[in-house]
Formats: structure tokens, C-alpha cells, sequence
């Protein structure tokens, strides 16, 4: 397992604030082996975006990476300038975002759009462009292409228009491409379509995902690892059978018991109690603690680190046990 | 006498502490720490409040009355300000062709012109904020109608509309009568001009504020508009209606500056900073700048000072926009 | 598509038709023609016939249309300052006013849009701040005290270029141009710029903040996350967008030109439209007023339309409908 596509090394990002500065993700490490799908989970505002963000060195200021160190395909860019750091996203890292609605650009025809990002990364003339360009638009699964091309996005369905967007994303046959929600904005019967298809592309060009999302139902389909993320540090980390079957962090824990399952038949779905707290109040020791049912003194003073916990990694002084 | 009644507890701290608490609070504000740290904003508050100041405070202040004729004496006339040579201390600005002090002259002017300038802006907010809120609240065709109207005077420049309704008005009334009602003239005028802005903003507020659960809960228990409007849309526009005010005030001003410049405003024998401007500009050739420039000065610091302050208002208020 | 066209030009007739009522009521009621025709010692027979041979005795409506029916064929009857045909008056007049605007407009433009697009694209940058301080002082400046310190500078203190009027002008047909001879142009440059200086920093402000808005958009990041060159972000993906708004405003600010030409022509004693209509409104000569109203409402609605007919060019969504 030699080589990964992608390294994070003890990252953080601080957003200074004008009385303080708040550590919107901290102490982050994981690698993302080459092919492999990684999913990031976690409630809104707990980092997982930002540390797409960060990897593609797209940070919104004031946000910024105050530590740490990120490699893509074996090149460190953390600290590239920006003009090499843009011939690295869409060559080597693709990103795809939320809403489809509002990624393309409403003024432009979706072939302009493909074959200019195209022509950006490959040595490829006009007409060879369209060409990959169309093939682009059949491979991700856009009936009639070469008509579509000439067409603008308001043209599109939602769904269409995230197909679109994976193929943008794919223009330029990139390593790694960074998820982040691709599915969360389309209509629940279009989810799973793009789910698959995103999975199937990334199988036959050998891509790696980076999938940010706040849904386990989409981790489990597609994911081969994840990482479970809480107030900015990932809690527990490992393979998403092991996670979903034998989670060992009770946060980690509390997610999975809130998935509904057809064959587990529930009252109700479970529920974890209270809320995260906001970054300017996380509590000292585990930022868990104060909504962990198992929280000891330790909990309250000493904030764990992640540690290896059967096949996981997980970051918890009382990590829940396989079961008996 | 008895022991006096010991105060409530929150009282028992000696009040310079409390004041101090208080005003520490104020400073932590994200208002006025936005303010603070805007050495701009602080310019342009400091120079249009002693502007402000200067206008309110004219006939305390102003060495000479120009308003007077006794004290104004021809002999007197075209003197240049104190430090040019011929210059008199006692006219520190100069004085004009009839021998009134400049100084003077501005400090009277820019009252009326702030005056007319407010007074504008008070109609023009109360008026399109009516409209505004009357288009939201009663939809159909009196929206239709109302934003129609708004639209087609959108297309027109509010100084047009000013100088129209302006010249409509002069042409329609004997000279005599004119003179008299010059400045509610002008204050309609401009006023007329500028309520498209509230009307519009008001209106999207109060469409949003009107789809919120808490307003359809107080229709559905059968409150009158009258009661819910007040309270719980109208608070909600006053962010925004403070903001194009400010602006709004601005633009007010050198409208009726600039009618007056133009002959339509304020008459000579009531001069504000505009129709000061006018009567200099015949004096240009001649040599006598000050006549005309100073007031322009003045008149330009104003607005200046008046767009300074919208500036930072909008910044404070909408963090987003920077 | 021509639906859309044909009820924008039905809008612009009807703007046109308010604007001719207005214009008929100043005609007919504020300025009293008879009154202004007899003068103040007529006597009462001689005002009555007077009042049907003009036909004012007829009713409203017909008196309304007949006064649209004359003003289409641009007959606006006598000037009360003049005496002469209002019409003939105005197309003495025009050339001066265009030459003026358009020059105003152009400088207003190519000034205003780099600067907008620079100060929204470094929106830190030192001169990006400077500039918008300036914008604040240009926005604050009165057209016509800029106008007047121009005049001072360049005219009285330092002699360069006349403090007003228009030069030397040599006719082209029945159009006069003074852009053709030395005086003219040097006559041109202090109004041009005094016009465009209001004019350009509400341009340069407005590009700005549509430009400042428009790079916070998902697809522009989007953009940037496809590792597009910044310089295609920027002038190609940003500023297509930014040309809705530029486009309204430029739109609205021609309108405003032609409006603060007034004052310009004012300053400068430059023989425009604006000088006659400041003319008019000081001596009552109602027949012009009207006359200037109901041209400058037809440049109004010419420009709007024309400004609706671009947003077609320029957004597709408007093009070919929903998807």
C-alpha cells in the first residue's frame, strides 16, 4: 500500500476572529490509498467540508491552514503558490460540490465549459476536445450528447445537470476527486443513480473519492473506508463494514443506531442527546464528554487522541467493545 | 428621619461603575466596534456632526446675520477672506458683491439646506415605506399598481423628476406667492423623487416577514394588519430603511443644491449652500473664487461626510457585502 | 421571444402616453395659451374666440388625442421665448446634447468597467482601496461645482481649454458638429469630463459590487476548483456575468446623463437641449417644456428597450426559456 494518492497530516484550520481564533478542524491525519473510496461523516459543522476545502486550497478567507501538511499523488501543496496550486486542481484533484443547480455557469453552454476545462490540462486541439467532451457526456450517462453539448445548463434536469458536473469533474482524468454532498441537493429517487454512477466512473478510471457527506446510508454503498468527524477531529476512522457493524466510539456509535435498516425493526430511531456545541464553545477534555453516556472523570480533562481499538483507530478513553 | 430604604441590589454598586459596565457593553457592540476600528467612519462621523452642529447652531455662531439688511453694508462688498491680502478679520471668509460675510452665508445656507434636505428625506421614507407595505400587505392590483409606478419613475432621474415637479410648480403660481412657498416646493420636489428606493426594499422585506409562521399565525388568530404590520414587519425593515436614508440624505442634499444652482431652488434672498454657489458663479472671471468656492467646499465635505457614514452603515449592517 | 419584445414595445407606448398626458396637461392647463397668446389686457370676447379657434372649448379626450396626433409629427407649436416653431428650436439644439452624452457616456464606460472589475477582483489591494475612496469623493462631488473647479483649474488659472461654449462647429447636412475642428474638441473635453466623473464612479462602484458578488458564486468556485487559468475566471466566467447588471445600469446612467446634462450645459453655457429646457423652466415656456419632456421620456424608452433587447444577447436562460 505504498504511495497514496492523498496524505493529511495533522491539519488544522483556524479561523481568526476578532477577539479569538477559532479551530474549525484540528489534528486531522488520513491517507487515501489509490482507486480507494474514503467517506467523511459528520453533523454540519464539524469540519468535513473545510477539510475538502483545504485539500483543494480552496479555503474561504479568513479561513486558513494554520498546521499540518497535505501530499497529492506524492507532491506536497499545503504550501504551493497559487498559480501551481491551480494547475494541480482539475489535473491531479477534482472537486464536485453540492448543488448542481448553481455549479455550472448559467451563461455558458456545457460543451464551452467542458471543452475549456479540457483544453486547460491536455495538449488536446478544438475539435479533439469536443470529441472527449462528448464521450464525457455519453460515458456519464447523458442520452443524445452530441446535442446536448450545444446546450446551456438551465437545459438540464437537477440530476442531468450533477451528471454534467461529475464529467467536469472528470475532464481531465484526475487521481482524487473531493465529494463534498454530491448528492444532498438532488431529489432522493436521483440520489442513488449518482451514487452508483460516480461509484462505477471512479472504478473504471481508477480514481479515488474523497466523499464528504452527512448521509451513512450513501457511505455504506459506497465507501471503503470512513471517517467519523466531531468538532473538527476525526473520532473514529476505519473500514465502513467494521464502522457500521462494531462502531467504537459512542458518538461513531450514536450515528450508526440512528441509520433506519429495513431488517432491524425499531420503535423509534435512536437519537443522540443534546447538540454539537458551536466552535467557540467546545469543552475541555473530549469535546464528546458532556453528551457521552459513558463519560468518565478522564473525559473531562484530558481530550484522547486516536488510537488503535481492534481494526479502527479510534480516539476515545473508553471505547465501546466488540460484541459479545 | 428614619433610615432612607436601601436601593435594589442592581443599584448598590456605586453608579460610575455601572456606567463604565455599561459603556463597556456599548464598546463590545458589533456595531460599534466595526465603528471604532473604521478610522474612516469616525472621520466622516466627526466631520458631519460638526457640520450638523455648525447648521443647528448658526445663529449663535455666525459672526453676522446675512437675513439683516441693517448689517449688511455695499462698502463692504467682494472682500477677500482674511488671509489674502485686502482680507478682514471680521469677514474671515470674505464677503459677496452686496458685502454679506461668506462665512456667515454658508453657515445659514447649510442650515436651510439640511433642513429642506431632511425634511425631503422624512417624506420620501415615510411615504415609500406606506406604499411599500401597503403593495405587500394587500397584493393584486394595488401592488401591480403601485410597483408599475415605481418602475416608470425608476426609469426617470430622481433629478429630473425634481426639476420637473419644481417647474411645474413655478409655472403654475404667480411669482409673487412663489418666492414664499420656495422651500416646500423644494421639499416635495425632492421628496417626490426619491420614494421608489423604500418602497421597493420595504416591499421584499415585508413579503418575506409576511410568509414567516409567526405572521400567518397572528392572521390566522384574526389580528388586524394594523396591529401585526406595526409590530412585526415594520421593526424588521429598519435596518434597511436607516441605510438608504442615509444615502437617500446624501443624494438630497446636492439634489437641492443643485436646483438651487440651476434657479429652481431656494431664491437669492434666501440662499442656501446651492443658490450661494449660483450667485459666486457670476464672479468666477473676475477673481473673486471664494464667493463660490468655499460654499462648494462645504457643500461637497457635507456629502462627502453623509456617504461616508452610509458607507460604513451598509458595510456594518450587511457583513457579507464587503 | 417576440412575445416578450412585442409587450415590452406595448410598456414603452404606454409610458409614452402618460408622459404625452402630462406633457398635454402642462400645455393645456398649466400654461394657459390663451393668456400667454392675448397677454393679460384682452378682453373676454376676444379670449373666447380665441379659446375655439384653438379648440380648447372641445372635449378632453379629443383634445388629448389631437395633441398626440401633433406631437408624432414633432409639432409642438411656438416657442413663447422664441416664437419659433418649438421643433425647429430642439433639432438646432440636439446635436450639441448628443455629441455631449455620448462622449460622457463612452468616457463613463471605459474608465468605469476596469476600474469596477479591478477593484472587485483585488478588492485589497492598495490601489483597489484607493480608488474606492476616490469613488466616494466622486460620488459626493455636485456635478456642477465639479464643473465650476474644472473651470477655475483648467480654464482660468491655467488657460488650457475655453471655460465654455461649444467652438468652432461645422454642419454635416442639418447637423451641426463640433467634433470635427480643434475648438470644438477642446471645447468638448471640460463638459465631457464633468458629465462623466458622476457618472463613472457610480459605474466603477456597481461593477464592483456585482463583481465581488458574483466571484463568491458557487460556479465560479467551481470554476476554480477545475483549475481554470484565473485570467479565464476572471474576464471570461466572471465578467459575462457581471454584464446583467452593468448592462441595467449602463442603461439607467444613459438616462442620467441625459438628465445631468442639464446641469453640465448649465456650467459650460454649452447651446444643448438642457440649457434650453433650464431656459424654459425660468421664463415658462411651456410649449418647450413639453417638448423636452416628451423627447427626453422617447430616449428614455428607446434606451430601456434597447437594454432588454441586450439581455437576450447575453443570457441564454432568457433566450430559449426553461428547461
Amino acid at each position: 500500500m505504498a504511495n497514496p494518492v492523498l496524505v493529511v497530516e495533522k491539519l488544522r484550520i483556524e479561523f481568526p476572529q476578532r477577539r479569538r481564533t477559532l479551530v474549525a478542524v484540528d489534528d486531522v491525519s488520513f491517507a487515501i490509498e489509490r482507486g480507494e473510496v474514503v467517506g467523511v461523516v459528520g453533523e454540519s459543522g464539524a469540519g468535513k467540508s473545510l477539510t475538502g476545502a483545504a485539500i483543494i486550497g480552496l479555503l474561504r478567507a479568513p479561513g486558513r491552514i494554520a498546521a499540518g501538511r497535505i501530499w497529492i499523488d506524492g507532491r506536497r501543496v499545503d504550501n504551493l503558490d497559487p498559480a501551481a496550486m491551480r494547475r494541480v486542481r482539475g489535473r491531479v484533484v477534482g472537486a464536485i460540490f453540492q448543488d448542481p443547480m448553481t455549479s455550472l455557469n448559467p451563461l455558458f453552454t456545457v460543451g464551452q465549459q467542458l471543452v475549456e476545462t479540457i483544453r486547460t490540462h491536455l495538449p488536446l486541439d478544438r475539435a479533439a476536445a469536443r470529441d472527449r467532451a462528448v464521450a464525457l457526456l455519453a460515458e456519464v450517462g447523458i442520452p443524445a450528447p452530441g446535442q446536448r453539448f450545444d446546450q446551456y445548463p438551465h437545459q438540464f434536469s437537477g440530476g442531468m445537470r450533477q451528471r454534467v458536473v461529475i464529467a467536469l469533474a472528470l475532464c481531465a482524468e484526475p487521481k482524487l476527486i473531493i465529494a463534498d454532498e454530491p448528492t444532498t441537493a438532488l431529489d432522493v429517487s436521483i440520489q442513488a443513480q449518482i451514487v452508483a454512477l460516480l461509484k462505477r466512473l471512479c472504478q473504471d478510471h481508477g480514481t479515488a473519492v474523497m466523499l464528504v457527506t452527512h448521509d451513512m446510508g450513501v457511505i455504506a454503498e459506497t465507501a471503503d473506508r470512513v471517517a467519523v468527524m466531531y468538532t473538527g477531529r476525526i473520532v473514529e476512522l476505519g473500514r465502513v463494514a467494521e464502522v457500521i457493524g462494531t462502531p467504537r466510539h459512542p458518538y461513531a456509535a450514536g450515528l450508526m443506531a440512528s441509520i433506519p435498516t429495513i431488517d432491524r425493526r425499531q420503535e423509534r430511531l435512536f437519537q443522540i442527546d443534546g447538540a454539537m456545541p458551536p466552535l467557540a464553545a467546545i469543552p475541555a477534555g473530549c469535546p464528546f464528554h458532556p453528551r457521552c453516556p459513558r463519560a468518565i472523570a478522564r473525559c473531562r480533562e484530558e481530550r484522547p487522541d486516536l488510537a488503535r481499538a481492534g481494526a479502527h483507530l479510534v480516539a476515545c478513553w473508553l471505547p465501546l467493545g466488540p460484541p459479545s | 428621619m428614619g433610615a432612607p430604604p436601601s436601593p435594589p441590589p442592581a443599584l448598590r454598586r456605586p453608579p460610575g461603575a455601572r456606567l463604565r459596565a455599561l459603556w463597556a457593553a456599548f464598546l463590545e457592540d458589533d456595531l460599534v466596534h466595526e465603528f471604532r476600528h473604521s478610522p474612516v467612519a469616525i472621520l466622516g462621523f466627526a466631520l458631519a456632526a460638526g457640520l450638523i452642529l455648525a447648521a443647528l447652531l448658526a445663529p449663535l455662531i455666525a459672526p453676522h446675520d446675512p437675513y439683516d439688511p441693517a448689517g449688511i453694508d455695499l462698502m463692504n462688498g467682494l472682500l477677500p477672506p482674511f488671509w489674502e491680502e485686502g482680507g478682514r478679520l471680521v469677514f474671515p471668509l470674505g464677503t459677496d458683491n452686496q458685502g454679506r460675510d461668506v462665512l456667515s452665508g454658508i453657515l445659514y445656507g447649510l442650515r436651510l439646506s439640511l433642513a429642506i434636505s431632511c425634511a425631503a428625506v422624512a417624506l420620501s421614507a415615510v411615504a415609500g415605506t406606506a406604499l411599500g407595505l401597503l403593495a405587500a400587505w394587500t397584493g393584486g392590483w394595488v401592488d401591480a399598481v403601485i410597483m408599475r409606478l415605481a418602475d416608470i419613475q425608476l426609469s426617470f432621474p430622481a433629478i429630473l423628476v425634481a426639476m420637473l415637479v419644481d417647474g411645474i410648480a413655478r409655472a403654475s403660481l404667480p411669482p409673487s406667492e412663489h418666492a414664499a412657498l420656495a422651500m416646500p416646493i423644494v421639499i416635495v420636489a425632492i421628496g417626490i423623487s426619491g420614494w421608489v428606493q423604500y418602497a421597493r426594499t420595504v416591499r421584499s422585506i415585508a413579503i418575506v416577514e409576511k410568509g414567516k409562521d409567526y405572521v400567518e399565525a397572528a392572521r390566522l388568530i384574526g389580528l388586524p394588519a394594523v396591529l401585526i404590520v406595526p409590530r412585526h414587519v415594520l421593526p424588521n425593515t429598519t435596518g434597511a430603511i436607516l441605510v438608504i436614508a442615509t444615502v437617500h440624505l446624501a443624494t438630497a442634499i446636492l439634489t437641492e443644491a443643485t436646483l438651487s444652482f440651476l434657479g429652481l431652488g431656494m431664491p437669492p434672498t434666501e440662499p442656501s449652500i446651492g443658490t450661494l454657489i449660483r450667485i459666486g458663479n457670476d464672479f468666477l472671471f473676475s477673481g473673486e473664487w471664494w464667493i463660490t468656492i468655499l460654499p462648494g467646499v462645504t457643500l461637497a465635505l457635507l456629502v462627502l461626510s453623509v456617504n461616508l457614514v452610509g458607507d460604513w452603515l451598509r458595510d456594518a449592517l450587511n457583513p457579507q457585502l464587503r | 421571444m417576440i412575445g416578450f419584445i412585442v409587450s415590452r414595445i406595448l410598456q414603452s407606448a404606454l409610458v409614452m402616453l402618460v408622459v404625452g398626458l402630462i406633457a398635454f396637461a402642462l400645455f393645456n392647463y398649466v400654461g394657459d395659451p390663451v393668456n400667454n397668446m392675448l397677454g393679460p389686457s384682452a378682453t373676454s370676447a376676444e379670449r373666447a374666440r380665441l379659446h375655439a379657434e384653438l379648440g380648447l372649448d372641445r372635449p378632453f379626450l379629443v383634445q388629448y388625442g389631437d395633441f398626440i396626433v401633433r406631437a408624432v409629427q414633432g409639432n409642438f407649436g411656438l416657442s413663447y421665448q422664441y416664437a419659433r416653431p418649438v421643433i425647429d428650436i430642439v433639432a438646432e439644439r440636439l446635436p450639441a446634447t448628443v455629441e455631449l452624452s455620448l462622449a460622457a457616456v463612452f468616457l463613463a464606460l471605459a474608465l468605469g468597467i476596469p476600474m469596477g472589475i479591478y477593484t472587485g477582483i483585488r478588492p485589497s489591494a492598495p490601489l483597489a482601496r484607493v480608488l474606492m475612496g476616490l469613488s466616494l469623493v466622486g460620488i459626493s462631488l455636485p456635478t456642477f461645482f465639479t464643473g465650476i473647479v474644472l473651470i477655475v483649474l483648467f480654464a482660468i488659472v491655467l488657460k488650457w481649454l475655453p471655460p465654455f461654449g461649444r467652438g468652432e462647429v461645422v454642419a454635416v447636412g442639418w447637423w451641426s458638429t463640433g467634433l470635427l475642428t480643434l475648438s470644438g474638441l477642446k471645447a468638448l473635453i471640460l463638459p465631457a469630463i464633468t458629465l462623466c466623473l458622476f457618472q463613472m464612479t457610480l459605474i466603477m462602484r456597481l461593477v464592483r459590487s456585482a463583481m465581488l458578488e458574483i466571484m463568491r458564486t458557487d460556479y465560479i468556485r467551481f470554476a476554480m476548483a477545475r483549475g481554470l487559468r484565473m485570467s479565464s475566471v476572471h474576464f471570461r466566467h466572471a465578467l459575462k456575468n457581471t454584464l446583467v447588471p452593468v448592462v441595467t445600469i449602463t442603461g439607467l446612467q444613459m438616462g442620467s446623463i441625459i438628465a445631468f446634462a442639464v446641469i453640465t450645459e448649465t456650467v459650460f453655457q454649452w447651446p444643448g437641449l438642457g440649457l434650453l429646457f433650464i431656459q424654459a423652466l425660468g421664463f415658462g415656456d411651456i410649449p418647450v417644456m413639453a417638448a423636452y419632456l416628451v423627447f427626453v421620456s422617447l430616449m428614455f424608452v428607446a434606451i430601456n428597450l434597447l437594454v432588454d433587447l441586450l439581455y437576450f444577447v447575453i443570457d441564454p436562460r432568457l433566450r430559449t426559456g426553461g428547461g
